[in-house]
């Protein structure tokens, strides 16, 4: 367990060095996001019906959107991706740990740090300037907080088999561009995801991604009652099995195949 | 040899680099491709639920989302040299254009031509074509000529936006991110109308990165529709000047970052 945890806090301290990108980051993120607003709210102006979500819920379904972006992000490991390239992912095969834990471990903390880093500035901003509300009672705060640490872990896993797909690919340029855009897409990223017409609804209700940043997002603004958690849990979890499971098999299958190159 | 030829035959060598690759392009392709056919399927999604916007109607809106996208991949293509530059700065390799007996921001311009952007310049083709069909569009003369003179004008203010963030590198010896936010937040921007956005954005896109000038009005102009904030319609045929007008602001500025250069070297 202590290999994990030390990997976790290695990782996490190297993703505390990049302040002023995350700096950066924030300003394009506050545009972006007002950008969006300002389209929602001129489409709101404009309904003939009532929307199923209402356009304080819509602007802070956005804002918790730009806030937690790289928590969504699906991307395989920048880092393993080199060491595949090189050949010296040979070294992490022959570490004393369980590969698997190992990455995924790294995958969370290169995950939290940027959130952090970025979700805190981004959202005191948008609550004081952009209007963001707060969660409508401590029930949905508590609802939403247990969501994202599911989808925190979902993100992780989906990435990590991301990564481990590279052993096949090994460049894996169109995998690691489309799966994050797409997955991005289907989070409610783009546009929240109640605002689509009803017939696609059972589409994103069949697919992981909803569980990334939808269903988090609608707990907090109370879109969905707080006891909506156990289901948003549940399915979260079912889905990190699975790409748990998927991750693991495949590794091993991959490790089984893997020739090392070049000397 | 003249300038032009000379650019010409450098892009033609980086064209021929990248077809050696010819996987890896069609992946990079059709990955550019879903990518901003996700942002039109975000709009539409809109349109399905909310039927119009303030006015605007989809093909009105699509036509916005094609020109700004088309004007844009271009523009994107041609601009790896300066989307590189910060790197050339920080090792020292800048020296080695500048012994060349050649212009600086030619040599940097034709490093390399960014074939796998024709993903995102199809899909907003498709989209373009969709939107004049749609409205009917006339496709006299004139009308393709000032057509062909907004997306001019959008390329070279794009074009523009590239050169001075590579500019700053010139001071920062880094690429600042932060110019991201007008520039491929200039192309978000300016797939709606700006009659949309709030006041002080509608006048920073008019007055402070003249998106607006080569996009909104004689995009107006092209649609033959009456302006709802209430500018003339001969606006759209002068409009576009700002984007070559932000061009050459933005070459003095690189002669400026040029003459300022004092090599890190190492």
């Amino acid at each position: 367990m202590k290999a994990y945890w030390s990997v976790f806090r290695a990782r996490f301290t190297v993703q505390l060095q990049y302040r002023a990108a995350a700096a950066a980051g924030l300003v394009t993120q506050a545009f972006w996001g007002l950008l969006r607003v300002m389209v929602l709210e001129a489409f709101y102006r404009s309904a003939e019906a009532v929307p199923p979500l209402s356009l304080p819920e819509a602007i802070t379904y956005t804002w918790l959107g730009q806030c937690l972006f790289r928590l969504i992000f699906l991307s395989p490991d920048p880092e393993v991706r080199e060491m595949m390239r090189a050949g010296t992912v040979a070294y992490e095969m022959a570490r004393p740990v369980d590969l698997y834990a190992f990455w995924l471990s790294r995958a969370l903390a290169d995950r939290i740090v940027p959130t952090v880093l970025r979700a805190v500035p981004m959202a005191v901003l948008a609550t004081v300037f952009f209007g963001m509300q707060f969660p409508p009672s401590l029930g949905a705060l508590g609802a939403w907080a247990l969501a994202l640490v599911g989808a925190l872990f979902l993100s992780a896993a989906i990435s990590v088999l991301l990564t481990v797909s590279l052993l096949w690919t090994i460049a894996g340029e169109g995998i690691t561009r489309l799966v994050p855009a797409v997955a991005l897409f289907l989070s409610g990223l783009y546009i929240p995801l109640p605002l689509f017409p009803e017939w696609c609804q059972p589409v994103f209700d069949l697919l992981p991604f909803r569980g990334l940043g939808d269903l988090p997002f609608r707990l907090y603004t109370g879109h969905l009652p707080p006891e909506a958690v156990f289901s948003v849990i549940l399915r979260q979890w079912v889905w990190i099995g699975v790409f748990v499971l998927l991750g693991r098999s495949a590794l091993r299958q991959g490790m089984r195949r893997l020739v090392v190159q070049g000397g | 040899m003249s300038g032009f030829r000379l650019y010409w035959r450098l892009i033609g060598a980086s064209i021929r680099a990248q077809m050696q690759y010819r996987a890896s392009f069609w992946m990079h392709s059709v990955a550019h491709l879903v990518d901003t056919g996700l942002e039109f399927l975000a709009i539409w999604a809109l349109f399905a639920r909310f039927r119009q916007v303030l006015g605007w109607t989809l093909p009105e809106v699509a036509f916005f989302y094609g020109t700004i996208n088309i004007a844009f991949s271009i523009a994107d293509a041609f601009n790896r040299g300066f989307d590189l530059f910060g790197q050339k700065v920080r090792s020292g390799d800048f020296d080695l254009i500048l012994i060349r007996p050649r212009s600086t921001a030619l040599q940097i311009a034709a490093q390399e031509l960014r074939l796998m952007r024709v993903g995102r310049l199809s899909q907003s083709c498709v989209v373009f074509g969709w939107a004049s069909w749609k409205l009917n569009v006339l496709w006299s003369p004139e009308w393709c000529l000032l057509l062909l003179w907004t997306l001019l004008g959008t390329v070279a203010l794009f074009y523009a936006l590239f050169v001075l963030q590579a500019t700053l590198a010139f001071w920062t010896t880094e690429t600042l991110e932060v110019v991201n936010a007008v520039t491929y937040g200039g192309v978000e921007a300016g797939q709606y109308p700006i009659a949309l956005y709030r006041p002080w954005l509608r006048e920073f896109l008019t007055y402070g990165v003249p998106i607006a000038c080569v996009n909104y009005y004689p995009i107006l102009a092209l649609l033959g529709k009456p302006d709802p904030l209430g500018a003339p319609l001969w606006v759209g045929w002068l409009s576009p000047l700002a984007g070559m007008a932000f061009l050459g602001v933005a070459l003095f500025a690189w002669e400026l970052g040029v003459r300022h250069y004092r090599s890190t070297g190492s």
